[in-house]
């Protein structure tokens, strides 16, 4: 089996993450669909090195999962940060920006 | 070559639980989904020939970004509900109709797409390692920087400072001082009385009987003796070595003391 159909399904994964991000309101569900957009991206790179015969996609994914990871804490932090601020993790809440 | 029965597995241990996303509600059962799919990501990694890159997904992913993602759910609370009320009109269908769009777009592109796979060895960790120190030491070491400062950011974005001033032991007794508490301890119960009984109120110097000397407890149970009946059983057993007592109980005339005197003989001889 060809491995361009792990990009195939790489494609599906990133879609359905991107929906949950459209679709939920709670911070933190919708924090888990940019962890999924970010995997399938390193399934498609993961793919790509396997087609290629060439370590360069798998030295990528493995860039993508350590800025991830810090981007993880970063962001549960804010997450935290703003439930302190406003007893609620809705996205829909914070609108101090809003003009 | 990758085995069908291998894409398929990865396929359905990926897509399935990763719709729980759209379609939960419960944020804990979308956390579990989603570690599910991370796992499932891991085997098609060592399928494709990355075994490291498949090891550190498990320890990254599912290992700690998940297990942080589960611990923030227990900080913030678990029954956090979302709102269905939609504060854009369509919201969800727009959503729907623009992922699905994205899905068709890129499938259908990467249908067309025809790469002949070259066989190359890849995977070996001792590869990527010389790849990992050789050409890309420079992005490790920025890599490493930017771990540090996402670490600091966050235990600073979630240090709360202290608002107001620690209380010490002199302002917490201030402050009952002021609420208009008694600056010293109540009396015990019992203490100038005939019986050192807990049940017994204490007797000032005047020989009253204190009232709130006695627990509040035996008093909701009603086995306290009563002030009124206190200080009648009090004069009722009297005894004359209490009379010359300066704090003891009012002095009555001669007549009363002998009487009291041949009445408690006689509780004596009972």
């Amino acid at each position: 089996m060809n491995p361009i159909n792990f990009v195939i399904l790489a494609a599906i994964l990133f879609s359905i993450g991107s929906a949950a991000v459209l679709l939920r309101r709670n911070a933190i569900v919708a924090f888990m669909g940019v962890e999924l957009m970010l995997n399938a991206a390193n399934l498609a790179l993961v793919a790509f090195s396997r087609i290629h015969g060439q370590l360069d996609g798998q030295v990528m994914a493995f860039f993508v999962m350590v800025v991830a990871a810090a981007e993880v804490v970063v962001g549960l932090a804010i997450i935290i940060a703003v439930f302190r601020a406003r007893q609620t993790i809705s996205l829909d809440e914070p609108a101090e920006l809003k003009g | 070559m990758v085995s069908p029965v291998l894409f398929w597995v990865v396929a359905a241990l990926t897509v399935i639980p990763s719709l729980s996303l759209i379609f939960a509600r419960k944020a804990v059962h979308i956390a579990m989904s989603i570690v599910c799919v991370m796992v499932g990501l891991a085997v098609a990694y060592v399928g494709l020939d990355a075994p490291f890159l498949g090891v550190v997904q498990i320890v990254v992913y599912t290992g700690a970004v998940m297990m942080l993602f589960l611990f923030v759910l227990m900080l913030v609370g678990v029954d956090q509900r979302e709102s269905l009320k939609e504060t854009i009109t369509g919201q969800r269908w727009i959503a729907f109709f623009a992922a699905g769009g994205m899905a068709v777009l890129l499938i259908s592109i990467i249908g067309r797409v025809t790469i002949a796979p070259q066989e190359g060895q890849v995977g070996n960790p001792e590869e990527i390692a010389l790849v990992l120190f050789g050409q890309y030491v420079l992005v490790m070491e920025v890599l490493g920087t930017l771990l540090i400062t996402a670490a600091v950011g966050a235990l600073i974005m979630t240090h709360t400072p202290r608002l107001t001033p620690r209380k010490t032991q002199a302002d917490v007794q201030a402050a009952r001082v002021l609420a208009g508490a008694d600056p010293v301890n109540k009396p015990m119960p019992g203490v100038f009385a005939r019986h050192n009984a807990l049940d017994a109120p204490a007797l000032d110097p005047e020989g009253k009987p204190i009232d709130h000397s006695v627990s509040r407890v035996l008093e909701i149970r009603h086995q306290t003796a009563e002030a009124d009946e206190f200080r009648a059983r009090l004069e009722s057993t009297a005894n004359p070595e209490d009379r010359q007592r300066p704090h003891g109980a009012p002095s009555g005339d001669a007549d009363d003391r002998s009487g009291t005197r041949g009445r408690s003989d006689e509780e004596g001889a009972k």
